[in-house]
C-alpha cells in the first residue's frame, strides 16, 4: 500500500517545523511567587482589587480543592503535576489605566500582530473577505487575554450603545458585582471538579458578556488568549449571560509560543441562557502541541457547561481542537428549559503525541429538549485521541430527543481513537439515536482522487476537509478559514 | 478503571467464613484478589450502572446437598425439557450448582469430565481483573468440562442449571468447553431455579482452528434470584464462536462476555435480547478483543423494559495495533414501554489500529406512535397491537439465533413472559 505508506511519512515529516506560531515575547511580568496556599490567593484578590465576597468564595473553592483528587478516568497520561511548582499569577507590567492602543506595550501590540490578531478596526476587516451578494459584515469585537490580564477591549462603546456589556471579569467585579455576584458559579460550582476548583481559587482573568433582553448582539465578540510567561498556568474565566430573547455569538481562539515545559491551563467557562436566548461559542484551540517526541506541550484541562435555563433557549459549542499536549474538555449543556437546544460540533486532531480525551454531557431535564452531537477526531502520529460524551435523559424529560455522530479517522498505524459514550435514558418519551464508525482514509476515495491528477496530498486534504465539514460549517466565517489552516498544520504533509 | 487501594473486604461478608481456609494455590490467589477488591461498586467503571447491594442484604450460605426433587422434576417440565424436542437431546443438569446424575443424559460425541473431581481451572479467565470470576475459583464446586475432539461434528448438548432452595445460598460452577480443530458443537445453557440465591457461573471456552461453536444461553432464573454469568471465548483461525443470550429472569443478572479473537480469520457473534419488567435489572456487558487480523465481530443487543425494570449495555470492542482489516459492528437498542423503566447504555471502541472498519450505534425510543396507529386503524386492538410491535422489536434479534431448536426454545420463553395478548387491562 505505497499510498499509506506515503501519508505515514508525511505525517512524520511534520516534526518540529510546523508550528508557526512559536515565539515568545519579552514584557517584563509582574509574577507571583511560585506555589498555592491562601496567601496566594488573598494576593491576587489584593491585586485585583476584589470585593470581600469574591475572596471568600475564591477561598471556598480553594478549601474544597484541598479534598479533591484528580481526575483519573480520562484515557490521557501524563507525569503528576505539582501545583506547588507554579505560578499563579502573572501580569503586563502595569501603567495606570492603559485603556487606549497607544498606551499598551508596543512589543505587545506587535506580538498581536504576529498572531494576526487584528486589533485596529482597519486591520479586523482587512483579513476578511465579504461573501458574494453580501453587504459590510458587522464587525468583532475582541477582549485580548495577554497571559492573565485583559489588557484592551475594543469596539466597547458600539456595544455599550446596544446595552451589551463586554469586559475583562476582573472589571466586571468592579462595575457590575450584583450581576457578576449572581451568575459566577452557578453554572460550574467551585466544587464541581479539581481543575474546577483549582480555577475557582485562581482565575485571573477571563471575559464577562451580559446581552440585555430582546438584543441582538450587534457584533460577534472574539476573545483571543495567549499563554506567554514561563512556568504560569493561565486560569481563564468566561460568564456569559444572555437575557430572555437576547443572542450571541462568541468566538474564543487561541495561539501560545513555543516552550519545552509543560504548562498548565485550566479555563472555566460558565454560559447561561434565559427564555429564548441563544448563544454560540466556538473556539479554535491551537496551543502548543509539543514538539515531535511529546516533549512540551500545553495540558488543557477546561470546564465548559452551558445552562439553558429558559424556555427555547439554545447553545451551540463548536471547537475545532489542533493543539495542546493533553486535552482534557467537555463542553456540556443542561438543558432545563422547556424544548431548549443543546448543540455539540466538534473537530479534534491529534498528531505525534498528542493526547485528547473529549467530548460534551447533554443533560436533558425539561421537557421536549433536544441536543446534537457531531464529533470528528482525527489521530495521527503516535497519538491517542477520544471523543467520550454523556447525553442523560431525566424522568419528567418527555419528549427529549438526541441525535449523536462520532467519528474517526486513523492516520498510519501507531495512533488511537477511541469512543466511549454513555447513553442513560430515564424516559420512555425520549428518543436517542447514537452512531459512531472509525475507519481510514479509504483506498478508493484517495484512488479517486489521484485518477483525477490531484496529488496524494491535496486528495488526503480533500478528504479530510469533507470529514470535518459537519463540523467547519458551523463556524463563523472569520473562524473557518482559521480552522482549516490549523487543520493544515497539524496534519502537515497529508492535507494539502 | 481506576484502582482501589483499601481493603474492601467487608464487602464480602454475605459469604462468611466459606472464603476461609481454603488451601489450594489458585483459590488462595483468588481470595486475596479478592479481599483487595471487594464485590464492585458502582464506583468501579466496569459496574457503574449496575449495583451488587442486592447481594448484600443476607448472608449466602453454600447449598446443602439435599433438595426437592419433585420441584426440580416440575422444573425441568416447565421449560420444556421432559416432553418435546428438547427431552431428546443430551443433557447435563446441575441443582445448586452440583452435577445432578439422575436428571441427565450424557452426550455421545462430546467427552464429559467434572470439576468436582478434576478440580482444573482454565487459563482463559482473569480472577485479578474480575472481582466475580474470583469469587467463583475461590469456591467452584463443580463444573462441566466438554471436551469435543477435532473434526467432531457432535450436535446439541443442553447445559442445565437450576436453583431449588428455601435458604439464601450461592452456588458458583465452573463450566469449560473446549472444540478442537474443525470440531462443531451447539451448546444450550439454560440457567432457571426457584428461591434466593446467587448463581455465579464462570465459563471459559476454547475455540480451535475451523472449529465452530454455536451457543445459546436462556436466561430465565427466579424472580428473586441474582445470576452473575461470565463467560470467557478464545478463537483460533477461521473458528467460529456465535452467542446469543436472551435475558428473561432474575432480579438482579449479568452476562459478561469476554471474547478473543485470538488468530487471523476469526468470528466472534454476541448477540442478546432483554425483556425485563417489575424491578428487575438485567446487564448485558461484553468485550471483545480483536487480537489478530482479518477477524470479523458482530454484536446486535436488544431491550424490552416494562415496569420499574433497568436494562444495561456495557460493550466495548477493543482493536489492537496488530488487528488490520478488522470488521467490526455493534448494535444496542432499547424500547421503553413504562414511564419508570430505564435503560443505560455504553457502548465503546477501543481502536488502534488504522486499517479497520467498526462502527456502533445506540438508540432507545418508546414504541413509534405511527406503527401503532396504523395497527389501531387497522382495527387491531391497542394491548395486541403494542405486542405485535413488541414482538417484531425482539424477533429480529431472535432471527440471529441460527439453530433452529434453540430459536424455538427463546421464542417460546419469550412469549410466556408476555402479558396475554389481546386482552385490555
Amino acid at each position: 500500500m505505497p499510498a499509506v505508506t506515503e501519508t505515514r511519512e508525511a505525517v512524520e515529516k511534520l516534526g518540529q517545523s510546523s508550528y508557526k506560531w512559536g515565539f515568545e515575547t519579552d514584557i517584563d511580568m509582574d509574577v507571583a511567587p511560585k506555589g498555592l496556599n491562601e496567601d496566594t490567593i488573598r494576593l491576587i484578590s489584593a491585586r485585583k482589587e476584589e470585593p470581600e465576597w469574591l475572596l471568600e468564595w475564591r477561598l471556598a473553592a480553594y478549601r474544597s480543592w484541598l479534598t479533591m483528587k484528580e481526575p483519573t478516568w480520562a484515557k490521557v497520561s501524563h507525569p503528576p503535576i505539582d501545583y506547588q511548582d507554579l505560578h499563579y499569577y502573572a501580569a503586563p507590567k502595569k501603567k495606570p489605566g492603559p485603556k487606549s492602543l497607544e498606551e499598551v506595550d508596543p512589543e505587545l501590540l506587535r506580538t498581536y500582530e504576529k498572531l494576526g490578531i487584528p486589533l485596529h478596526e482597519q486591520a479586523m476587516l482587512a483579513g476578511v473577505e465579504l461573501p458574494e451578494g453580501e453587504t459590510a459584515r458587522p464587525p468583532i469585537a475582541i477582549d485580548a487575554v495577554f497571559d492573565s490580564v485583559s489588557v484592551v477591549t475594543t469596539f466597547r462603546k458600539t456595544l455599550e450603545e446596544a446595552g451589551v456589556i463586554f469586559c475583562p471579569i476582573s472589571e466586571a467585579v468592579r462595575d457590575y458585582p450584583d450581576l457578576v455576584r449572581q451568575y459566577l458559579g452557578s453554572v460550574v460550582p467551585v466544587g464541581d471538579n479539581f481543575y474546577a476548583a483549582l480555577n475557582s481559587a485562581v482565575f485571573t482573568d477571563g471575559s464577562f458578556v451580559f446581552v440585555p433582553k430582546g438584543v441582538r448582539c450587534p457584533m460577534e465578540l472574539s476573545t483571543y488568549f495567549r499563554i506567554n510567561a514561563k512556568n504560569t498556568g493561565q486560569f481563564e474565566r468566561t460568564l456569559i449571560v444572555v437575557e430572555d430573547g437576547a443572542s450571541v455569538s462568541y468566538l474564543e481562539g487561541c495561539t501560545a509560543p513555543m516552550r519545552d515545559e509543560n504548562q498548565l491551563h485550566a479555563a472555566v467557562v460558565e454560559l447561561v441562557a434565559m427564555e429564548d436566548a441563544s448563544i454560540k461559542y466556538s473556539t479554535v484551540q491551537n496551543w502548543y502541541p509539543g514538539d515531535e517526541n511529546g516533549r512540551g506541550g500545553i495540558y488543557n484541562f477546561v470546564t465548559k457547561r452551558g445552562a439553558c435555563r429558559g424556555a427555547r433557549s439554545k447553545i451551540s459549542w463548536t471547537q475545532v481542537e489542533t493543539g495542546s499536549a493533553i486535552t482534557w474538555k467537555y463542553p456540556s449543556c443542561i438543558l432545563q428549559g422547556e424544548g431548549s437546544v443543546g448543540e455539540f460540533y466538534s473537530v479534534a486532531v491529534t498528531n505525534n503525541h498528542q493526547q485528547a480525551d473529549t467530548g460534551t454531557k447533554m443533560i436533558h431535564i425539561g421537557r421536549n429538549t433536544r441536543s446534537t452531537i457531531i464529533a470528528k477526531t482525527i489521530s495521527a502520529g503516535h497519538s491517542d485521541s477520544t471523543y467520550r460524551g454523556l447525553v442523560r435523559v431525566q424522568p419528567k424529560a418527555s419528549g427529549a430527543r438526541n441525535f449523536t455522530q462520532c467519528d474517526s479517522l486513523l492516520i498510519g498505524d501507531q495512533c488511537g481513537a477511541h469512543t466511549v459514550p454513555y447513553i442513560e435514558n430515564r424516559n420512555m418519551g425520549a428518543r436517542i439515536e447514537h452512531e459512531a464508525t472509525t475507519s481510514k482514509i479509504s483506498e478508493d476515495q484517495l484512488f479517486y482522487c489521484r485518477q483525477r491528477g490531484l496529488s496524494e496530498e491535496d486528495a488526503v486534504g480533500l478528504i479530510v476537509n469533507g470529514f470535518c465539514r459537519d463540523v467547519l460549517k458551523e463556524l463563523p466565517m472569520e473562524f473557518a478559514v482559521e480552522a482549516q489552516k490549523l487543520l493544515q498544520i497539524s496534519l502537515e504533509g497529508s492535507v494539502g | 478503571m481506576s484502582a482501589i487501594t483499601q481493603d474492601r473486604s467487608g464487602t464480602l461478608a454475605p459469604f462468611g467464613a466459606r472464603l476461609d481456609g481454603l488451601t489450594d494455590s489458585v483459590r488462595k490467589a483468588a481470595i486475596g484478589a479478592l479481599h483487595k477488591s471487594g464485590l464492585p461498586d458502582r464506583r468501579v467503571e466496569e459496574w457503574r450502572y449496575t449495583s451488587l447491594r442486592f447481594l448484600a442484604e443476607t448472608p449466602l450460605a453454600a447449598p446443602a446437598d439435599i433438595y426437592d426433587v419433585a420441584q426440580v422434576q416440575a422444573q425441568l417440565e416447565n421449560l420444556g425439557l421432559s416432553t418435546g424436542p428438547l427431552a431428546d437431546l443430551p443433557r447435563l443438569v446441575f441443582v445448586n450448582g452440583r452435577y445432578a446424575e439422575a436428571f441427565s443424559v450424557p452426550p455421545a460425541d462430546v467427552e464429559v469430565s467434572f470439576f468436582a473431581k478434576t478440580q482444573t481451572f482454565g487459563t482463559l479467565s482473569c480472577p485479578d481483573r474480575d472481582p466475580l470470576t474470583a469469587l467463583n475459583a475461590a469456591l467452584a464446586t463443580d463444573g462441566a468440562q466438554l471436551h469435543v475432539p477435532a473434526g467432531k461434528k457432535a450436535g446439541h448438548v443442553l447445559l442445565v442449571s437450576l436453583g431449588q432452595t428455601d435458604a439464601s445460598v450461592s452456588f458458583h460452577p465452573r463450566h469449560s468447553v473446549t472444540l478442537e480443530e474443525g470440531a462443531e458443537l451447539t451448546l444450550i445453557s439454560i440457567q432457571a431455579g426457584q428461591g434466593r440465591y446467587l448463581h455465579n457461573p464462570v465459563l471459559e471456552i476454547s475455540v480451535a482452528a475451523q472449529a465452530n461453536l454455536r451457543h445459546v444461553t436462556l436466561q430465565a432464573e427466579g424472580q428473586d434470584a441474582a445470576c452473575l454469568a461470565t463467560t470467557y471465548a478464545q478463537v483460533a483461525e477461521r473458528g467460529t464462536y456465535d452467542s446469543f443470550v436472551l435475558g428473561l429472569g432474575g432480579a438482579l443478572s449479568r452476562q459478561e462476555i469476554h471474547a478473543r479473537l485470538a488468530a487471523p480469520f476469526a468470528i466472534v457473534h454476541v448477540n442478546g435480547a432483554q425483556m425485563l419488567g417489575s424491578r428487575q435489572i438485567g446487564d448485558v456487558t461484553s468485550v471483545i478483543t480483536h487480537a489478530a487480523p482479518d477477524c470479523t465481530s458482530r454484536q446486535t443487543v436488544r431491550n424490552v423494559l416494562d415496569g420499574h425494570a433497568r436494562g444495561v449495555f456495557q460493550g466495548k470492542v477493543y482493536v489492537d495495533r496488530v488487528a488490520q482489516k478488522t470488521d467490526g459492528y455493534q448494535m444496542n437498542q432499547a424500547l421503553l414501554l413504562s414511564e419508570n423503566a430505564e435503560i443505560d447504555a455504553k457502548p465503546e471502541l477501543e481502536i488502534y489500529a488504522d486499517d479497520v472498519k467498526c462502527s456502533h450505534g445506540a438508540t432507545v425510543g418508546a414504541l413509534d406512535e405511527d406503527q401503532l396507529f396504523y395497527l389501531r386503524s387497522r382495527g387491531v386492538p391497542d394491548a395486541e397491537a403494542r405486542q405485535i410491535l413488541i414482538h417484531a422489536f425482539l424477533d429480529e434479534a431472535l432471527g440471529l439465533i441460527e439453530d433452529e431448536t434453540a430459536r424455538t426454545l427463546c421464542t417460546q420463553m419469550l412469549a410466556r413472559s408476555f402479558p396475554v395478548a389481546g386482552e385490555n387491562a
